[in-house]
């Protein structure tokens, strides 16, 4: 049974996933009439609250929104606002005051969606925070999958990348382990986190060994704007020991997709030619995204505006 | 519409069952109402070959079906069928608890000049024929819009007229009416139940 909000995977059983999925099945056809907008959500306000710069999930918000007749409000904070000192917390409450359907919040903090969340009367959509969680990346992450192989019972699916800086990492490992994957996460040990396996995979430091008959590969991206210290030696000799290539796809399954979240350093952790044909199916995961996002909304915007008690 | 399968197909119409629920309709009978249906709307379309018929479902799909064999055994012609969900162009979005489930819409033909005869199985308020008139203009622009309800049981809120009724049921407004099948999933024989207010609010 989902709640008000949508702060995270981990919050959400089998069954709340399953229908999400479904539900954007459904919206996916929307997608392809030649009027593409139904009018669920008209007449309601939806704000793009975010603290971090994020084009493209801002974006595919913006359009799964306006597909639903929602009017769709973008706000980021500049520096200036926090320069004068507005807490977050006033920014969300200003917003809030103007009675949104829902606030659909990123920051680069972990913890601040639901602390925003707490103080609102509208229903608050995480949209990622720091390390912590990004739900609708690993929601269409999750429907690519199920478009492409049909199922999760039996799967073997390797994250590969900076696991540790991961929301994108953490809300995939909840999602999938759910749904009946078998997840496995593969990366550096600087950049596993101890515990990992508490969570439900399992960790390797050899990407063969990860690979080896995989059906679906997640290559998360290097972020070098987050990583200040010294995680590997050089970017290079992360692209030749991390980096996806045809090469080394040859120990998954002959089936195997690879996806990324966005946006590639091309040559980095995927190779060039990966980000852009099969098997990689990067551009139906943003595709996908629009879908999948109009099913959240449609299942969280507008649901009680007032908290009971 | 929710539907569980029943023990046996209903002998005759209009039977009590032991917990206040009756069968309004059996097997026999709608098929009986649904060949008639086909007759008439054979009757007043000239031209057979433009109409479309559009199930809501999820009863109005094996509904559309059965109308669409008839129409293919009086005249030679094999109409489309579509299928189309009105959930998103309801009027009462709830703010509280889950939202309704979405169905599968699939509508193989444009409906541009077509005339299109919606199909459903129970029609009361009007208000789903509303939702699913306002869905079909997305698609396109029909010649003309029927309606086929297969029980029209009454209190309508909207000036909604149905074009032919299978069976008008006068029903109290708490009552439930619903199409099911014997095999669950609308399989097997079909029936139409108006369910006793336990029963209706379990």
């Amino acid at each position: 049974m989902m709640g008000r909000d949508l702060l995270g995977i981990e919050d959400l059983d089998r069954a709340d996933l399953e229908r999400i999925l479904e539900t954007a099945e459904r919206m996916q056809e929307v997608g392809r009439r030649d009027v593409k907008k139904v009018p669920t959500l008209r007449g309601r306000t939806l704000v793009n609250l975010f603290f971090e710069s994020s084009t493209r999930t801002r974006t595919s918000f913006e359009i799964a929104g306006k597909r639903l007749s929602a009017d769709v409000v973008n706000f980021s904070p500049s520096q200036s606002s926090l320069t004068k000192a507005e807490s977050i917390l006033d920014t969300a409450m200003t917003l809030d005051a103007m009675d949104p359907d829902a606030v659909i919040v990123r920051h680069k903090v972990a913890g601040v969606p639901k602390r925003i969340a707490d103080a609102l009367a509208a229903p608050v959509i995480n949209a990622g925070d720091g390390a912590h969680e990004h739900p609708t990346q690993a929601l269409l992450d999750c429907f690519t999958v199920k478009q492409e192989k049909g199922r999760f019972d039996g799967l073997t699916v390797a994250i590969v990348g900076d696991i540790t800086h991961s929301r994108v990492a953490r809300s995939n490992l909840y999602a999938l382990t759910k749904l009946g994957a078998e997840v496995r996460v593969a990366a550096p040990p600087t950049m596993l986190p101890i515990g990992i396996e508490s969570l439900g995979a399992k960790a390797f430091t050899s990407l063969r060994e990860a690979l080896e008959g995989a059906d679906v590969v997640m290559v998360l991206r290097i972020q070098q704007e987050r990583l200040d210290g010294c995680f590997f030696p050089s970017i290079r000799e992360y692209a030749a020991t991390f980096g996806v290539d045809r090469k080394k796809l040859r120990f998954a399954k002959d089936d195997v997709i690879v996806m990324h979240p966005g946006p590639v350093n091309r040559g980095v952790e995927i190779a060039h030619d990966l980000a852009d044909r099969r098997p990689g199916v990067i551009l139906d995961q943003v595709r996908n995204g629009v879908a999948v996002r109009m099913a959240v909304l449609y299942q969280f915007a507008g649901r009680s505006a007032k908290r009971e008690g | 519409m929710s539907d569980s399968p029943v023990q046996s197909p209903a002998a005759s119409a209009a039977r009590t069952r032991a917990n206040g629920s009756r069968v309004a309709l059996d097997d026999v009978a709608i098929r009986r109402a649904l060949v008639r249906i086909a007759h008439e709307v054979v009757e007043r379309n000239d031209q057979v070959r433009d109409l479309y018929l559009v199930a809501i479902p999820n009863g109005g799909v094996p509904l559309a079906r059965l109308i669409a064999q008839q129409v293919r055994e009086i005249t030679g012609v094999e109409l489309p069928v579509g299928i189309l969900d009105t959930t998103l162009y309801r009027d009462d979005l709830a703010a509280r608890g889950e939202r309704p489930p979405l169905r599968r819409t699939e509508m193989p033909s444009a409906v541009d000049e077509r005339v299109v005869v919606l199909v459903d199985d129970v029609v009361s308020t009007g208000r789903t024929i509303r939702a699913a008139m306002d869905a079909l203009m997305d698609f396109g622009r029909p010649r003309g819009v029927q309606v086929v309800g297969l029980v029209d049981r009454g209190h309508r809120e909207l000036p909604i007229k149905i074009d032919y009724v299978g069976k008008n049921i006068p029903t109290q407004r708490e009552e439930r009416v619903v199409l099911r099948g014997s095999k669950g999933n609308l399989e097997g024989d079909l029936e139409v139940v108006v369910l006793a207010e336990e029963e209706s609010s379990a």
